[in-house]
């Protein structure tokens, strides 16, 4: 923890109340507000690849709004390189935190050629001279792996991975210190997932880019991520280097994500921490450690505290309190490799 | 067979490119309604060069006449040629048609539009004095607001404008609602640009066909409400040549010149299936993706 960081947040909330008509009071029976977020702390460090791992509706995507500037946190504040990002951001600051979307079919403009995209936010942000257009969207389109002859080609024309490296070349377009990709493979075919995966690698080795890499599955971020930060239900519940996440998972729920990576040798399957039935809802978070109804290792003390996220290594952060006991149980073997 | 396989190679090397795939003339309800919108415009701009008569000019002595050689579709009471008041006709009738849907279009869609986009006050607003126009049936109000501002062409335009914004409105509302959440929205905004530009250069040009294709429909509306005017005596004054006065003149004559008024309805049914027409293949020429 150093004033490196690119990007940092601290105590982030984010509620969502529901409606408050009197028609949503009568049809739901749930009530009162939706902690998308509740207290997430977390930084990115300069040239680092950060993966943000969890299920559907931990807050993933609601921290990569926050992020970006396109949504405004209840709570908590975001820092860009140690100073505090203001809450509208003009045209500088939303320059230098860009977004990869997860759904490359609505995330390009239907209506604009490959080039004018590119030539609109060279010209807007005036990044190169006006003659110099061209020659630099060529760049870019060289950068992701794509040739200079689709600058006149339309969105339609391409396949959903072309469509990624096209927004990937948006994204970077504008030259951003960060880069946010909201699961950019997970609409992808997985024989597409690879090339994509190693065109983030590579875009960091070249370009130096900060990079944090949103996926619901640890398999895809095992070969890439520097270090992941798991989350669970609006909150971070473990963050430590790829190597050490692996090699020893000290949150059940990070060991669960892991037990369930599908692996090639029959012996090493084991359900001791497969994980019964979906989340709780985020209206209704459940008391104490919030992992606790699902948890094979949960007991009272679970029920009657609520972890917070403390170290349990160098550079390994917990919010387990049965972190020491789960590391006395081994891990069946170190997962296969996966792409 | 082997047909068969390159047909799907050549889609899998050209993925998607469904837009281009048919050009225009193609599209057979395209071409038909512009054909029969064309031939309409031409018959209304040339009315004079085509037919020797005058409109108005009364000649008594040859009052009511069966179609012939001279008058190919008889003459009206007044002894006028009807073949040369329904080309005239034309001339008013479309003209109104088509300018009154102008004012609407830009109101109702700009309006709606940034109810759409910005929401909050603004929408709620607006939307209520949608709901206002809404809750009345569109002659009702039409007639209404006619008789109030005296019969005549730019009352007919006040009229029409008053009452067809909403659904522009309406349309370019939920168009915006759904585009403004669209990724590649969010990611113009990422890129800095203002939310003006962002509306025009990136939501407009992919909403805006839902609006055009609607206007075609509108413009049919339109003429009809010009006709029902024209019928009812709240119209163009009568001299005039206009269908829906030459409905109203002819009717008399059902029994005996059944011609006098069914020439002009029909006019109005050739000129309502041309437009249709034209806003189904625009539809499909624009948005083939929301047609299956």
């Amino acid at each position: 923890m150093s004033d490196t960081a690119m990007l940092r947040v601290a105590g982030l909330t984010k509620t969502y109340s529901l409606g408050t008509s009197w028609l949503s009071r009568l049809t739901s029976r749930a009530s009162g507000t939706l902690k998308a977020l509740d207290g997430v702390d977390l930084h990115l460090c300069r040239g680092e690849i950060l993966a943000l791992v969890g299920e559907s509706g931990s807050g993933k995507s609601t921290l990569a709004k926050i992020l970006v500037g396109s949504t405004a946190p209840s709570g908590g504040e975001v820092r860009y390189r140690g100073e505090a990002a203001p809450a509208r951001r003009d045209k500088e600051s939303s320059r230098r935190v860009q977004m990869v979307f997860q759904d490359p079919y609505s995330s390009l403009n239907p209506r604009l050629t490959v080039g004018a995209m590119l030539a609109e936010l060279l010209l807007l942000h005036r990044v190169v001279p006006r003659r110099e257009v061209r020659a630099e969207s060529i760049r870019l389109l060289n950068l992701v792996g794509m040739e200079a002859d689709v600058l006149s080609a339309y969105p339609s024309q391409f396949s959903g991975g072309q469509r990624q490296r096209l927004a990937i070349a948006r994204a970077l377009a504008v030259r951003p210190d960060v880069l946010i990709a909201d699961e950019p493979v997970s609409a992808l075919d997985v024989s597409v997932q690879a090339t994509i995966l190693e065109l983030f690698a590579s875009l960091r080795a070249e370009l130096g880019v900060s990079i944090l890499f949103i996926a619901h599955n640890l398999a895809v971020v095992q070969h890439l991520a520097d270090r992941v930060a798991v989350m669970y239900l609006g909150r971070i519940v473990e963050v430590a280097t790829t190597a050490q996440l692996f090699a020893a998972p000290r949150h059940p729920y990070t060991r669960a994500l892991i037990d369930s990576i599908p692996r090639m040798t029959e012996a090493s399957v084991n359900d001791e921490f497969e994980l019964d039935g979906e989340p709780p809802s985020p209206y209704d978070v459940p008391a104490g450690c919030r992992f606790h109804p699902r948890c094979p290792l949960a007991s009272e003390i679970c029920v009657a505290n609520d972890p917070p996220l403390l170290p349990v290594g160098p550079a390994h952060e917990s919010a387990c309190l049965k972190a020491g006991e789960l590391a006395l149980i081994p891990l069946p073997d170190t997962p296969q490799e996966h792409r | 067979m082997t047909t068969a396989v390159a047909t799907a190679a050549r889609a899998m090397r050209r993925p998607a490119r469904s837009r281009s795939l048919r050009p225009w003339y193609r599209n057979g309800t395209l071409v038909a309604g512009l054909v029969i919108v064309g031939l309409l415009l031409l018959a209304a701009v040339l009315a004079p060069l085509l037919t020797p008569f005058d409109p108005i000019e009364q000649d008594l002595q040859n009052a009511l006449q069966s179609p012939s050689g001279s008058h190919w579709l008889g003459t009206d009471k007044y002894g006028r040629d009807v073949l040369t008041r329904l080309l005239y006709g034309a001339r008013v009738d479309l003209r109104i048609g088509f300018l009154a849907v102008l004012i609407p279009f830009v109101v109702g869609s700009v309006l709606g539009a940034l109810a759409g986009y910005f929401g909050g006050w603004f929408d709620v607003v607006v939307m209520r004095i949608v709901d206002v126009f809404f809750a009345f049936p569109f002659y009702v109000l039409v007639i209404v607001l006619v008789f109030v501002l005296g019969a005549g062409e730019s009352s007919i335009y006040l009229a029409i404008a008053a009452v067809s914004w909403v659904s522009y409105a309406k349309i370019m509302r939920g168009e915006l609602l759904v585009a403004k959440k669209q990724d590649y929205v969010v990611a113009a905004r990422l890129g800095g640009m203002s939310h003006g530009r962002v509306l025009i250069r990136h939501i407009t040009p992919n909403v805006l066909s839902q609006a055009l294709i609607y206007a075609m429909s509108d413009i049919v509306m339109d003429i009809m409400a010009i006709v029902t005017l024209g019928y009812l005596g709240l119209g163009i004054a009568p001299p005039t040549a206009e269908w829906g006065s030459m409905i109203l003149d002819g009717q008399e004559f059902i029994t005996t010149q059944f011609l006098q008024a069914t020439i002009p309805g029909l006019a109005v049914v050739v000129t309502s299936l041309g437009l249709s027409l034209l806003g189904d293949g625009l539809s499909d020429l624009l948005s083939p993706e929301r047609r299956k």
